[in-house]
C-alpha cells in the first residue's frame, strides 16, 4: 500500500508525461497482485465503491471535533485529502499490502463499515489513508490516462502498445494471462471476448390502449420487427466478432458475415436467412443456429444477412447516448462507406397516427415480419428493456382451432393444476398433435380446463392424462414451419391458448392437409 | 494585560513589538521581513536578530541597538522585558513582558520540534499568552523533518540527471534544508542562489553546519546533474530557473501538507518542513503555559480561537495589519 500511494502522490504532482511513465514502470516493474490492483484501479476496472461521503464524515466525526474538521474542511477542500490529514495519529503498525486491504475491506458487513473501516484507517499513514479512501469513494483524478498505462507496460515490457491495445478490453482481473504474456513466459493471452459485448436494448410490448392514448406519434419512428435472431456485430481493422443476444460469441457460426464485413463500428441488427436481402422464414434460420460451423455447402443454401437497426460505436467514438435518430445518420454512414452484401439497413416507415401504422403492422402480405418496433426518436442506446422507449407491437397472431388431446401438470406455483396442454387436428378419422401451449388462458379459464380433465380422464401415460375428445380450443401462434421432427410435420412458433371454444364442434376442426395448405407448407 | 493593545503596542512606555511602520522603540522577535524592519529609532533584540537585520537592511537600519542574551531581563519603567528561545530560526526569541506581577508571553514564530539552526524553544509560564497560528488548523501534523529530507536523498539517487531546485526561504529555512542534509551526511556542495549567500556564510560563522555550499554562476548546463540547488520560492518561477537541466522543482514549507496546494504551485516533490508549530505543539504549548488568556494571532485564529473557548480559556483573535497569511516566514 505504501509503494501504491506513493505511485499516486507523485503521479499527481508530476506535470511531465515522461516523468509518469517512468513512474509507472518503476513501479509495475513487478507484476503481482498488489500490481494487479493496481492496474484495476487506474485503468479504472475496481468498480468499488464502497463507502459514501456522508458516511465518511460520521466516520471522521466520531474521532474528530465536528467544528475542527469543518474548518479544515473549509481550508482544504477536498473531503479525502482532509480526512487524511485530520485522522490521529497512531502508533505505526505493520505495513500492509494494496490486495489484503482490500480483500478485507470486502469482507466488512455494511452495520460494520464505522468501526472496522475506523480501525483500518488507524492503520494507515495519512497518504495511504488518502489514496484508500480516494479507492474506496471512486474517482482518483490523477491525471493519468489508460493509454498511458498501456505505454508504460508496452515499453518496459519490449511489446507494442496495439498488442495490448487489441486485447486490453477483454482483460480481467487479476490480469494472469497479461502478466505471464508481459514476462514472456506464455503466448499472447486469448481474449474472450464475451466481455467486449455491449449489453442490448430491449423493446417492451406495446399496451394498445394504454399507450397509444398516452404516446405521440410524432415522436416515434417506426421499423419492422424481423424474425430472426437479434445479434450486436463487432467490426474493426483487426478483427470481427458476432454476438448473440446474450454475448455470446456466434462468430464461428457465421464465417460468411466475419470475412466479409469491413469498417469500424459496433452494429446492432438482426441476422436472417435469405438472399438478395430478401429474407426467408425462420425456419430456415432454424438451419444455421443449430451449428457451430457452417459448411460451404450450408452457407450456400442457407445465406445469412444482417439487417441493420442501430448503432452504437462508430470509428472508435461511443454513440450510446447520442438520439436514436442522430444514430441512424452514422448507421446511414458506415453503410455506405463498407458496402457489403451481408448487411443492409431497416428501412424506417413514415406514419402520421397509430391508426395508419397498424395497417404496416399487420400487413400479411409480407410474412416475414412480426410487426413493428416503435422507437422514440430521442432514445439513448439504454441496456436492458427500459420503460418509455422502445415497444414493440406485434402482428395479430395466426389462429388455428385445434381439439384438446393431453394434459400435464404445470412447474412452480402451477403444479397443482393441468396448465400444459398438447391439441391436434383431423388426419382422416384419427387426431394428430401439432402443438403444446403452457400459457395465454385466463386464470379463470384454466380453472375450468383443470376440472374438465380431473372428470374426464381416459387414459394415463405417467404424468400425461389422456382427455375425452370434446373440448376445441383456439391457438394462437406466430409462425409455423414444416419439421420432420414431429409427427403432424409442422412445428409452431410461440403457440398460445387464444380462448376455449365453448361453441365449436370437434367434427368442425380442419384436417392437417386444409391446414399445411392454409399456411403454404408442403 | 490591558496595557498591551491589538497592535502589540505598549502606549505606557512608547514601545511596539514586531511593528511594520519605524518607531520609537521596537522589540523584534526575530529577523524574518514581516517581524523586522528598516527604520526604527531604537532596536531591542537578540544579538544575532540585529546582525541579521544588519546584513539585510544595512549596518544603519535603526539608531540604537540593544542587544539581549535569552533570558537576560530589560527594564523600562515598571514593565521588565526578557527573550526567550522561540526555536523558529536563529536568533529568534519570544518576549515575556512582566508587568505588576502579571506575565504576559509574545511567542512571535515558534516551532517546538528540535532543530540545530537554532536555540530550541523554551516554554514560558504566563497569565497572558499571545501565540501565533500560521499552522492552527488540526490537519496540520507536521512529520519528522528527517524523513521528509530523506525524500529528497532518494529522489537525487533515483534521478541521476535531473537537477533538485528546493524552493526555500532565504533566512532559516534555507539554512534548515541544508543542515538536514549534513545530519544525513550528503555531504556534496550545496548551490545556492545569489540572494542566501551573506546569511548562509552568517549562519557559518555562528557554527551552524550547513557544510559546503556555492552560489549558482554561468556554468555549463550539465553541470548542475544530480546537484541540489536552494532559491527563495520566487525564484522557482523564475527565468533564473532555466539554466538548470531537467529540474525537479521541490518546495520545504510546511504548507506542502496539502496535495492539491502543492499541484497548484507546481511543486514537484513537496518537503514538508516547517519552522512554525503544528496543530498539536500549538496546543500543547497553550495548555502547559498555564495562561488563562489566550490571544491568537498570525494565521487560522479561527480553528484555535474555537478550541480554547472549548478549554474554557479566554480566547480571542488578534488581528495584525499588514501581514497576509501565506507570506508569513
Ligand atoms: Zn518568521
Amino acid at each position: 500500500m505504501k509503494e501504491f500511494s506513493s505511485l499516486l502522490h507523485n503521479l499527481i504532482l508530476t506535470p511531465s508525461r515522461n516523468t509518469k511513465i517512468k513512474l509507472l514502470q518503476d513501479y509495475f516493474k513487478t507484476l503481482d497482485i498488489n500490481r494487479a490492483y493496481a492496474l484495476a484501479i487506474l485503468s479504472d476496472q475496481l468498480s468499488f465503491k464502497f463507502i459514501k461521503a456522508s458516511k465518511l464524515r460520521e466516520l471522521v466525526y466520531e474521532q474528530v471535533d465536528q467544528h475542527l474538521f469543518d474548518f479544515s474542511y473549509d481550508y482544504v477542500g477536498d473531503l479525502a485529502e482532509t480526512i487524511s490529514l485530520i485522522w490521529p495519529k497512531k502508533a505505526a503498525s505493520k505495513a500492509q499490502n494494496l490486495s489484503s486491504l482490500i480483500d478485507n475491506i470486502k469482507k466488512i458487513k455494511k452495520s460494520e463499515i464505522n468501526k472496522e473501516f475506523g480501525k483500518i484507517l488507524n492503520q494507515l499513514s495519512h497518504n495511504e489513508r488518502w489514496t484508500l479512501i480516494k479507492i474506496c469513494t471512486g474517482g482518483l483524478r490523477i491525471g493519468v490516462s489508460e493509454r498511458l498505462v498501456k505505454t508504460s507496460l508496452a515499453d518496459l515490457y519490449k511489446k507494442s502498445v496495439n498488442e495490448i491495445e487489441e486485447i486490453w478490453h477483454g482483460l480481467e482481473f487479476p490480469y494472469e494471462n497479461l502478466f505471464r504474456w508481459l514476462r514472456n513466459e506464455t503466448k499472447k493471452p486469448k481474449i474472450d471476448f464475451k466481455k467486449l459485448f455491449h449489453p442490448m436494448m430491449l423493446a417492451n410490448p406495446i399496451d394498445e390502449e394504454k399507450d397509444f392514448n398516452r404516446l405521440k406519434a410524432s415522436e416515434f419512428q417506426a421499423e419492422y420487427k424481423w424474425d430472426g435472431i437479434r445479434v450486436q456485430l463487432m467490426v474493426s481493422s483487426k478483427k470481427v466478432a458476432l454476438y448473440s443476444r446474450t454475448g455470446d460469441n456466434i462468430s464461428s457460426a457465421f464465417p460468411e458475415i466475419i470475412e466479409t464485413t469491413k469498417g469500424d463500428a459496433v452494429i446492432d441488427g438482426e441476422l436472417l436467412v435469405g438472399k438478395k436481402f430478401k429474407p426467408y422464414g425462420f425456419n430456415d434460420l432454424q438451419q444455421r443456429l443449430n451449428r457451430k460451423k457452417a459448411s460451404k455447402e450450408l452457407q450456400k443454401k442457407f445465406p445469412v444477412f444482417i439487417r441493420a437497426y442501430d448503432i452504437l460505436f462508430y470509428k472508435g467514438k461511443d454513440l450510446r447516448k447520442l438520439f436514436l435518430f442522430e444514430r441512424r445518420k452514422f448507421l446511414e454512414k458506415f453503410q455506405k462507406e463498407n458496402k457489403s452484401n451481408q448487411i443492409d439497413l431497416s428501412s424506417i416507415i413514415t406514419f402520421s397516427n397509430w391508426r395508419e401504422l397498424s395497417k404496416y403492422k399487420n400487413n400479411f402480405n409480407d410474412d416475414l415480419n412480426e410487426g413493428v418496433m416503435i422507437k422514440l426518436k430521442n432514445s439513448e442506446y439504454l441496456p436492458g428493456r427500459k420503460k418509455g422507449y422502445w415497444y414493440k407491437w406485434k402482428k395479430n397472431p395466426k389462429l388455428v382451432d385445434a381439439i384438446l388431446m393431453y394434459a400435464q401438470r404445470g412447474h412452480g406455483k402451477r403444479s397443482s393444476y393441468y396448465s400444459d396442454f398438447t391439441f391436434g387436428i383431423w388426419k382422416g378419422n384419427d387426431l394428430v398433435p401439432i402443438g403444446k401451449a403452457y400459457s395465454g388462458y385466463t386464470d379463470k379459464e384454466l380453472l375450468v380446463l383443470d376440472k374438465f380433465i380431473r372428470n374426464n380422464t381416459t387414459n394415463k401415460f405417467g404424468p400425461v392424462r389422456e382427455v375425452k375428445k370434446e373440448i376445441v380450443l383456439e391457438i394462437a401462434f406466430d409462425d409455423i414451419f414444416s419439421s420432420n421432427r414431429h409427427k403432424s410435420g409442422v412445428a409452431m412458433r410461440f403457440p398460445r391458448i387464444h380462448r376455449i371454444r365453448w361453441d365449436k364442434p370437434i367434427n368442425e376442426i380442419i384436417s392437417l392437409e386444409e391446414f399445411k395448405k392454409e399456411f403454404k407448407i408442403s | 494585560m490591558d496595557f498591551i493593545n491589538h497592535k502589540l503596542f505598549i502606549k505606557d512606555i512608547n514601545v511596539h513589538i514586531d511593528p511594520i511602520l519605524p518607531k520609537k522603540i521596537a522589540i523584534i522577535t526575530h529577523g524574518h521581513a514581516d517581524h523586522a524592519r528598516f527604520g526604527h529609532d531604537h532596536v531591542i533584540a537578540t544579538r544575532q536578530t540585529i546582525d541579521i537585520m544588519k546584513i539585510r537592511y544595512g549596518n544603519k537600519c535603526a539608531k540604537k541597538f540593544t542587544s539581549l542574551r535569552y533570558g537576560q531581563k530589560y527594564s523600562i519603567k515598571n514593565y521588565d522585558f526578557t527573550l526567550y528561545p522561540a526555536g523558529h530560526i536563529l536568533g529568534s526569541a519570544q518576549v515575556l513582558i512582566e508587568k505588576d506581577n502579571h506575565r504576559l508571553v509574545i511567542t512571535g514564530d515558534y516551532k517546538v520540534g528540535k532543530d540545530e539552526t537554532c536555540k530550541n524553544f523554551k516554554l514560558v509560564k504566563c497569565d497572558t499568552l499571545i501565540t501565533e497560528a500560521t499552522f492552527g488548523l488540526p490537519i496540520f501534523q507536521h512529520p519528522d523533518p528527517k524523513d521528509e529530507i530523506k525524500k529528497l536523498i532518494h529522489s537525487i539517487k533515483i534521478n541521476k540527471n535531473n537537477s533538485h531546485i528546493v524552493g526555500a526561504y532565504a533566512l532559516g529555512k534555507a539554512q534548515r534544508v541544508m543542515n538536514l542534509l549534513r545530519q544525513q551526511k550528503y555531504n556534496e556542495t550545496i548551490y545556492i542562489h545569489g540572494s542566501l549567500e551573506k546569511l548562509c556564510q552568517y549562519y557559518s560563522k555562528e557554527k551552524i553546519n550547513i557544510g559546503k555550499f556555492e552560489k549558482v554562476s554561468s556554468k555549463d548546463k550539465s553541470f548542475y546533474e544530480g546537484k541540489i540547488i536552494i532559491a527563495p520560492p520566487s525564484a522557482l518561477k523564475d527565468r533564473w530557473s532555466r539554466r538548470f537541466p531537467n529540474p525537479i522543482i521541490c518546495m520545504a514549507s510546511g504548507w506542502m501538507t496539502v496535495k492539491q496546494r502543492a499541484k497548484q504551485q507546481g511543486i514537484e516533490l513537496p518537503l514538508i518542513i516547517s519552522d512554525h508549530s503544528d496543530w498539536n505543539e500549538l496546543l500543547d504549548t497553550i495548555n502547559k503555559s498555564n495562561a488563562k488568556n489566550i490571544l491568537v494571532t498570525h494565521g487560522q485564529e479561527d480553528a484555535l480561537v474555537y478550541y480554547c473557548k472549548k478549554q474554557n480559556l479566554l480566547s480571542k483573535p488578534l488581528s495584525i495589519q499588514g501581514r497576509n497569511d501565506e507570506e508569513i516566514e
